[in-house]
């Protein structure tokens, strides 16, 4: 047991054991030991190793309910002291409250825990595992390693572990403003992985010298590789499929669960927690199915469901956490082979991947964003130049219905590198698609 | 003013610490925040935090490391220390960069945000009181769907101390305020928000307007949902500072970021159309715009007496009368590129190292009233209120869409329309203004969420603009 589960089942457990009978707790933990090394042009930015550490309190007294955090020390004596004034601070803030007629009482959902070790690399050795294979190219991105452990436990007994030891290595190589983006994650740091992806990364920029083609706005026909499809799958991270967001006005996927508009039967869009990148139990300490379909060929099957939502609403909760958000996103293949993209293309753009999205009109599922990194004119099947970016603006009930042409037999595992706060966890699991039509406009 | 949980000697770290390395920083930073959510009258959200830890800073044969720690007993800053120590004496061998001493400048002093009255006179029951009338205040219908009533309260403490001698802080009281209305029939949906970011103290949400201007929102909703759709077309665009913010922040704030034409931030937010060559030459936007880093106005969110590696703030112009001056960039990027910046590197908590980042960036106000403004326009669209935004990566071509939007035709403002919606190239854009709001047009606005850096950092920005008026802009609405 690491030394951080020691001091949050200490706390936890004293803080259980003063509860007044009237009242409800959950604690959770969260704390990472990550390195993160910034580089540009193949040399080091900034580098920042951050160890942090944050206790949280969920306290329920006569129907209502609030949470109060603090950064811990990691240590038994100075923690437990916090977080007695916390709950103290809570018991007393609590009548001052409205009752919360949509609380959902703590349960006991349960008990699971997981510990993915991995292989990482030390202060002596990171920089010039980094530096001396990226030194002949212009490289700019980011490393960040180490260890995230989040715990959940309640005062009706639950108690989830999560820990995790990885890495990932996000990056991208430059000719002047030719640029092309990876990233090798993992568990286990292997150094001819990372170089063999930086060479693979290193031969796509070559294609990039040719001289930039430049496109008029209008309606193409695109290849999104599956990085491109994970930037447009962020947009279902805005509510579109969230069941509060749908009874609140918000879900832009309002018209396919109402039937008004459809997706291609080749769409099909799961949650599979078996990616094992992010553990099944939500803020609640409920855990998700671990396979479960939101989109079936093109229908919506469910949208995703918060305990707290199933209650206002009168729903079946699925168990989403909090921000009803899909937290282990697949997207099912199809039967597009690797080698035959460019052929299937023909005349058209093959996008590598896409910037900046966000809704031009939401309640059409209408998005606008921008071609950004490796994005290439093909003509018949063949690879011609790269282009200048361009600007779409499409709607979902267009591009992946009957603009949506085929999707590949294969997937690629798109890590989460979400850095704000912490160090994310998490990932997808996705495909890449053929689309006809495509609206360019600037 | 402390909010710490536990009494850290940072004065005695530094001592330890100093003769270890060229130079060592230590940047307490201690933050209280609470935020309460009401929606549709019933309580959504009741949450605090409270926050703290140090950021040890080093300097290795002129090169900058960082680790930064929560644990704040002598034995945890000394890891931290060791930490960075460590991992900075192997990164010094591949630095981008060489720096000094002159690059931590040793100041010392205070700032205090103004308020009229502490944020904790504010107590639980008032505020949530506040809250619950102003999600009332928002439903003037039935078809008022969803409404939502926010307030975030935020006071934080910033030390500094450095082995070269700076010792400085910096208190911040911090209001956002953030009221939705939702409206809905069986054709459409529309909202309308309000709210703002400001440096002050619990007198916002005392304000006597609050529920009127909830009530107004709710009419805007309600109105919007039986609007026609925003024209397509190319005509004159007036926006207001509500949205004069997204324009300023997206297509002037960011590309002018010294650690972006550097290439810093070429693998996320990405690089900019600005080339070092172009300060001092460049006509960014027509004659009339002047675009000033104000660090000074008061109440502005992100006003500030220091930087957070301790460069005094100073107001400085970075576009006058449409000529590009000067980047935002801190005493790093101006050393790397050899360029004048601003006090602009800023980091959004303890446990994130300080990078060039905006703060208050602001339009100066021009001459014209806006019902002079109107009356210039024969065919063209006012548009309040940012709803959508995207913009590529150099800060080039964007694309822009605002909740509300009217009509103006013959000089006259004639309807309300919907989905109102924007697209251009960032100089063209500039070029085209035409005329820019007297100082009774002029207002402050701001918020706690910019996105940017490796590792990822939110940090509160800030913009006051008039409004202003553009000329022949690629305007349309919904399907």
């Amino acid at each position: 047991m690491t030394k951080s589960r020691e001091v949050f089942n200490h706390v936890a457990e004293a803080l259980f054991s003063e509860l007044h009978p009237d009242e409800a707790l959950t604690v959770d933990y969260r704390g990472e030991d990550t390195d993160y090394v910034r580089w540009n042009q193949s040399k080091v930015r900034q580098n920042t190793s951050v160890r942090q550490k944050e206790i949280s309190l969920v306290f329920h007294k006569a129907g209502r309910r609030l949470s109060k955090s603090f950064s811990a020390q990691g240590s038994k004596e100075w923690d437990l002291i916090t977080a007695r004034q916390l709950l103290l601070e809570a018991r007393a803030e609590a009548p001052e409250l409205p009752e919360d007629p949509y609380l959902v009482a703590f349960t006991n959902n349960g008990t699971s825990e997981a510990h993915f070790e991995g292989e990482l690399l030390n202060s002596e050795e990171l920089i010039q595992a980094i530096a001396k294979p990226a030194a002949e190219h212009d490289m700019a991105g980011l490393y960040a390693g180490g260890l995230i452990e989040i715990g959940n436990r309640n005062s009706k007994g639950q108690n989830h572990w999560f820990g995790n030891e990885s890495f990932f290595m996000d990056y991208s190589l430059y000719n002047g403003e030719r640029a092309v983006k990876a990233c090798y994650a993992g568990f286990r740091w292997k150094q001819s992985d990372f170089e063999a992806s930086l060479h693979q990364t290193a031969t796509q920029l070559s294609v990039m010298n040719r001289p930039r083609k430049k496109l008029e706005p209008g309606k193409y026909r695109v290849y999104l590789a599956p990085a491109a499809v994970s930037e447009l799958t962020t947009m279902f991270d805005w509510g579109g499929l969230s069941a509060r967001a749908y009874k609140t006005g918000t879900c832009a996927l309002k018209k396919l669960k109402e039937g008004e508009r459809k997706f291609s039967s080749k769409f099909s869009l799961n949650e599979n927690f078996h990616l094992g990148l992010t553990p099944r139990f939500n803020d609640l300490g409920e855990l998700a199915p671990e396979k479960m379909a939101l989109i079936k060929e093109g229908q919506l099957e469910q949208l995703l469901v918060n305990s707290r939502s199933a209650k206002e609403y009168g729903l079946l909760s699925n168990h989403a956490d909090e921000r009803e958000v899909p937290r282990a996103m697949e997207i099912a293949p199809g039967n597009l082979k690797k080698n035959e993209i460019l052929k299937k293309l023909g005349t058209g753009l093959y996008l590598s991947n896409l910037h900046y999205l966000n809704w031009s009109d939401l309640q059409n599922a209408r998005i606008t964003g921008m071609t950004r990194y490796a994005c290439l004119w093909v003509e018949n099947g063949e690879v011609v130049a790269p282009i200048e970016d361009m600007r779409f603006d499409v709607s979902l009930f267009d591009i992946l219905n009957e603009g949506l042409l085929d999707v590949t037999e294969f997937q690629e595992v798109d890590p989460s590198v979400s850095t704000y706060f912490q160090r994310a966890l998490g990932g997808k699991n996705l495909p890449g698609f053929l689309i006809n039509d495509f609206n360019f406009t600037l | 003013m402390t909010h710490s949980t536990i009494t850290a000697d940072f004065s005695k770290a530094l001592r330890e610490f100093k003769n270890q390395a060229d130079w060592v920083g230590l940047r307490f930073y201690s933050e209280k925040s609470s935020h309460h959510f009401i929606r549709n009258e019933n309580p959504e959200a009741n949450i605090s935090k409270r926050d703290q830890g140090v950021m040890v800073e080093v300097m290795i044969d002129g090169h900058l490391g960082y680790a930064a720690t929560s644990d704040l007993t002598p034995d945890g800053m000394k890891a931290a220390f060791n930490k960075a120590k460590s991992l900075s004496t192997h990164a010094a061998q591949v630095k981008a960069a060489e720096f000094t001493l002159e690059q931590r400048p040793p100041s010392k002093g205070s700032f205090q945000s103004p308020y009229l009255h502490r944020l904790s006179t504010l107590g639980t029951a008032e505020l949530v009181d506040i809250l619950m009338k102003a999600s009332k205040a928002l439903k003037v219908s039935d078809k008022i769907v969803s409404r939502e009533a926010n307030a975030t309260l935020v006071e934080t403490e910033i030390q500094y101390l450095s082995s070269s001698g700076a010792e400085w802080n910096q208190n911040f009281d911090l209001v956002t305020t953030a009221f939705r209305a939702t409206a809905e029939d069986d054709k459409d949906t529309q909202m309308r928000n309000m709210g703002n970011s400001i440096q002050a103290g619990a007198e916002v949400l005392r304000d006597p307007d609050l529920l009127e201007d909830c009530k107004i929102t709710g009419d805007e909703a309600m109105e919007l949902l039986s609007a026609p759709n925003c024209p397509t077309g190319v005509m004159d665009l007036l926006l207001a500072p509500n949205q004069m913010q997204l324009q300023i922040h997206e297509s002037i704030g960011h590309p002018l970021e010294l650690d972006r034409i550097l290439g810093d931030e070429r693998n996320y937010a990405g690089w900019s159309f600005v080339k070092p060559e172009n300060f001092g030459h460049l006509q960014y936007g027509s004659h009339l715009l002047n675009v000033v880093f104000d660090p000074q106005e008061e109440g502005q969110f992100a006003s500030y007496a220091f930087d957070d590696v301790g460069n005094p703030a100073t107001r400085e112009y970075l576009i006058k009368n449409g000529k590009l001056l000067r980047g935002l960039g801190s005493l790093e990027s101006q050393k790397r590129l050899g360029l004048p910046g601003v006090a602009s590197q800023r980091a959004a908590s303890w446990n994130r190292a300080p990078i060039d980042r905006m703060a208050n960036i602001n339009v100066e106000p021009g001459h014209s009233t806006l019902d002079e403004m109107i009356k210039q326009v024969k065919h063209g669209i006012l548009m309040k209120t940012n709803k959508s935004w995207s913009i590529d990566d150099y800060r080039n071509k964007f694309q822009f869409g605002c909740e509300y939007g009217q009509l103006i035709e013959d000089g006259e403002i004639t309807q309300t329309v919907k989905n109102p919606n924007y697209r251009g190239k960032t100089l063209q854009f500039w070029n085209s203004l035409k005329a820019v709001g007297n100082a009774q047009t002029y207002s402050k606005h701001g918020g706690p969420y910019c996105g940017k850096g490796e590792p990822s950092q939110l940090i509160r920005y800030s913009h006051s603009a008039p409004y202003c008026l553009f000329s022949q802009i690629e305007v349309f609405g919904g399907v």
